[in-house]
């Protein structure tokens, strides 16, 4: 047997596909499905951040998509000045750029692994089930990385210790509550990874006992 | 393989879901969970004690409650008020009778940078110049907003300036002066502004008489050289500004033309005008003769003007006008014999003729006479189809009062001016008593109140001698009653003494209860001239811009400036002898903070706001130059001026904009 063929296992019997029909559709949906999710998980935002303080009564709101982050960018980055955190739209540049690929590059490893019927099909599939993870420690990465290297020379820069603002919740910098939380695109990532997780279940029900035939 | 028997066991997966589920649920709600739970706050036991030791009776605490506005909490209505002979114009949300703006109209002011270099302001304020000289304040008078089907839009705003006889355009979207009309033909005005009903002309009538066009003619030829006017204004709403080059005025007798307004609904397309000083007094108490405050109050009538609007405006449009300094004018002969100008008696040297809302009546009040006079639009219609006339010196006709008056009802000494309400009441000023008189509409008005029709009904006393009063959208098709505000020309005592020049009293009285209850409610002084005219708006009309639309934005071309300067566009550029600064204003510093000059150089310099924060406003003012500019966020501003002295000039910004505006400067180094 070529690798190839122990990489994607056993094709499902003529009878069995139209017999057990339901067996093998379950996981194909549950992994489109949250192919699917993905895509759409691209326009919407991932996260987002207020800002909070009594000379803003509506706030000042920051949004982050997969690819950009849009909102009072241009008056947080004002504000940032005094304390001489670096511009906004440094950050991340790198993963701004390839986001959509690499989401559409999940997106087609899932589909990929709808035509894997081994236990293989996890390597497949591991990357969208952490991406959701891997998105926020990317962001306290950087959120770190702009609070904690800040310019010396600024304005405010003895009045302001370097901080590291928290990617969920709350947080307090000088006159400004921040407030973060997940967006609708980043909950329909999660919803993704949990459907990818529950396909998994079923992938295994419909396919260990091909492959235990196999065997 | 482990890893795949494992995630997906039945077990596990449940664990999973779970978790995710729940650590994110926790994340997302965690920001919600400690909100308080609202508590309604009941009055407070010492309420009472509080009015006790204050002296404030059960109505004192009442009017608090009908005023008191908390923090941050808006005014129902704004009320755009003359400034007088200060020249500007006041707004002032009610019922809380708090000041919230000053708008620069005919007179420089520094904190909105009107007339202190910025390019716009000064071209607006040179706009108002007469014939070469600087006229740099107005005595404003009679705001006017503009209208869509007889109501208020909220777009723009107009005032006259009685002294010299000029016309303010103020743009509500900035709440900036941004044209001045100076009237070619006469000096004076007093008659405006009034809009028509869909603000396709602004009126402004006139005052004294003088001949036309700023000429000089002997007072002994007062009749025949001297003469009165009205001046259409054409509006361009697209454009938000008059449109001069449209516009037109009518000779009129040398009667002293006083207040105007435009017909509406059952009556639109007739201006009405009152006149005084129909004797033609002269005046010359110095030689023995009556003064003018005598001999102009001999008769028992003067004349209501009354005018065919769009036959005015055919006639103009038809070239039937002579040209005065320019500006055409229909002769009062061609008025008359095209029917668009007739009289009707009105007693006795009157002030306000006041349109009801339906159009159907007019209200006139005789100043030197107890009544007020109504008069029916239809009954004026049928007179004039009648043609049952006498004339006037000038072969205007004139209608018989009888024919065309449909009521007259003792209000009370020196009436002046009449608002409306929406219960079928009208409320007319009562100079000498000095009060606020309430009496009922007849007409269509008749089911809405309780009392007999042309009644008086209540008078409230107010301090004192009060000239106009402004309802809430009380001379539009449909007003709000609920207020009126008193706006009183003498305070005497009503606040601390600050010495002999004292405050105009605008009092506000709660209107909203029919019948005799109509209490005074609050007390504002206004620092400024006397108070004329002002008219309320429903606040939820106005839609003003909070940041200008655009960086760089022009409020005088209401456009993107060819000089707007964005960030990292800034620089200083020389030209021969001509230096031009493109500068940007963020909080806290200017850029360039350096500009290196030439004594001699002519200094052209353009700043951007490139603000995009609420209430984000940048000063900016040079020493010795006269410089002092207001620049709201996104505005370009632009000044210019001939380096004469050389020296060491600190610019900074004028404005607390923020925790480091003292370090908001920069060295203008002008060498030898």
């Amino acid at each position: 047997m070529s690798v190839f063929k122990r990489f994607v296992g056993p094709r499902i019997p003529e009878g069995l596909s139209t017999t057990d029909r339901r067996r093998f559709v379950i996981p194909i949906a549950l992994f489109v499905v949250a192919a699917g999710l993905l895509i759409v998980s691209i326009f919407l935002p991932y996260w987002e951040m207020t800002l909070l303080a009594p000379q803003y009564p509506k706030g000042l709101h920051l949004t982050a998509y997969a690819n950009r982050l849009t909102g009072d960018i241009f008056e947080i980055d004002g504000l940032n000045h005094y304390i001489g955190m670096r511009p906004l739209d440094e950050a991340a540049q790198f993963e701004k750029s390839v986001s959509v690929i690499g989401i559409v590059a999940l997106v087609m490893l899932l589909l990929a692994a709808v035509y894997v019927h081994t236990k293989w099909v996890v390597l497949l599939v591991l990357p969208a089930i952490l991406m959701p993870l891997v998105f926020l420690v990317d962001l306290q990465w950087w959120l770190w990385k702009f609070g904690t290297d800040l310019d010396p020379a600024a304005p405010l820069s003895s009045a302001i210790k370097p901080f590291v603002p928290s990617v969920l919740g709350r947080g307090v910098i000088a006159q400004f509550e921040t407030v973060a939380t997940p967006g609708i695109g980043l909950w329909l990532a999660i919803l993704a990874s949990i459907l990818i997780i529950v396909g998994l279940y079923y992938h295994r029900k419909a396919y260990k006992p091909l492959a235990d035939m196999a065997a | 393989m482990k890893l795949y028997k494992f995630l997906s066991r039945p077990s596990t997966i449940l664990l999973l879901v779970v978790t995710v589920i729940a650590v994110f649920s926790f994340v997302s709600c965690s920001d919600g969970a400690d909100e308080g739970a609202l508590e309604s706050a009941g009055l407070s036991a010492d309420a009472s004690a509080i009015a006790e030791a204050r002296g404030l009776t059960p109505d004192d605490v009442a009017a608090a409650l009908k005023t008191y506005t908390p923090s941050g909490v808006h005014d129902e209505y704004i009320m755009f008020a003359s400034g007088g002979h200060g020249g500007q114009v006041y707004v002032i949300g009610m019922p809380s009778m708090r000041i919230i703006k000053q708008i620069a109209v005919f007179t420089p002011e520094p904190w909105q940078g009107y007339g202190y270099g910025a390019e716009g302001t000064m071209a607006v304020l040179e706009q108002g110049d007469v014939e070469g000289t600087d006229i740099r304040w107005g005595d404003t008078h009679h705001p006017a907003l503009s209208e869509t089907a007889g109501d208020y839009d909220g777009q723009f705003l107009f005032i006259n300036d009685k002294a010299n006889g000029r016309v303010a355009v103020i743009d509500l979207k900035d709440f900036e002066t941004k044209q001045l009309v100076k009237n070619p033909i006469a000096l004076g005005d007093h008659g405006g502004t009034f809009a028509t009903p869909d603000t396709d002309w602004v009126i402004e009538g006139g005052q004294y008489g003088a001949p036309l066009g700023w000429e000089y003619a002997s007072i002994n030829d007062y009749q025949q050289d001297y003469r009165g006017m009205i001046t259409f204004w054409k509006f361009d709403r697209d454009a938000g500004r008059i449109d001069v080059d449209s516009s037109f005025a009518i000779e009129l007798p040398p009667y002293w033309q006083d207040l105007c307004d435009a017909g509406k609904l059952a009556s639109d397309g007739w201006i009405f005008c009152n006149s005084f000083n129909t004797e033609m007094a002269t005046g010359g108490v110095e030689d023995g003769n009556p003064p003018f405050e005598a001999g102009a109050s001999q008769n028992d009538m003067d004349y209501l003007h009354i005018f065919d609007k769009n036959k005015a405006i055919e006639v103009a449009a038809a070239g039937k006008t002579i040209d005065v300094q320019g500006f055409p004018v229909i002769p009062l002969d061609t008025a008359v014999a095209e029917g668009i100008l007739y009289f009707a008696p009105e007693p006795k040297s009157p002030h306000g003729v006041d349109v009801t809302p339906d159009g159907n009546f007019l209200t006139v009040s005789g100043k030197l006479d107890p009544h007020v006079s109504i008069y029916s639009f239809e009954k004026i219609q049928e007179a004039i189809a009648a043609g049952n006339f006498t004339y006037d010196n000038y072969g205007v006709p004139i209608l018989a009062f009888d024919d065309v008056v449909e009521a007259q009802i003792e209000v009370g000494l020196g009436p002046l001016h009449t608002q409306y309400d929406d219960k079928g009441y009208a409320y007319t000023s009562l100079f000498l008593e000095p009060a606020v008189a309430r009496w009922t509409l007849g007409g269509d008005f008749s089911d809405l109140h309780e009392e007999e029709d042309w009644t008086l009904v209540t008078k409230t006393p107010v301090q004192y001698n009060v000239g106009h009063i402004a309802a809430a959208e009380g001379d539009t098709v449909s007003p709000d009653g609920r207020y009126l505000v008193s706006m009183n020309k003498w305070a005497i005592d009503r606040f601390a003494n600050v010495g002999p020049l004292l405050p105009q009293n605008f009092q506000l009285l709660d209107i909203n209860d029919p019948g005799t209850n109509m209490p005074v409610i609050y007390d504002l002084p206004i620092p400024d001239g006397e108070p004329h005219y002002a008219q309320i708006i429903k606040a939820d009309k106005l839609s003003p811009w909070e940041v200008y639309p655009e960086i760089g934005w022009n409020p005088h071309t209401n456009s993107v400036d060819p000089n707007a300067v964005q960030l990292g566009e800034e620089r200083v550029e020389r030209n021969g002898n001509e230096v031009e600064v493109w500068m940007t204003a963020v909080r806290s510093h200017f850029t360039p903070e350096h500009v290196n000059i030439k004594k001699g150089d002519h200094v052209v310099w353009h700043i951007t706001n490139v603000e995009r924060a609420y209430d984000a406003t940048h000063g900016f003012s040079i020493p010795y130059y006269n410089i002092n500019l207001s620049i709201e966020p996104g505005e370009a501003v632009t000044f210019e001026f001939d380096a004469t002295e050389d020296g060491v000039f600190s610019y900074y910004c004028t404005e607390f904009c923020s925790a480091l505006h003292l370090e908001m400067t920069g060295y203008m180094l002008i060498e030898p």
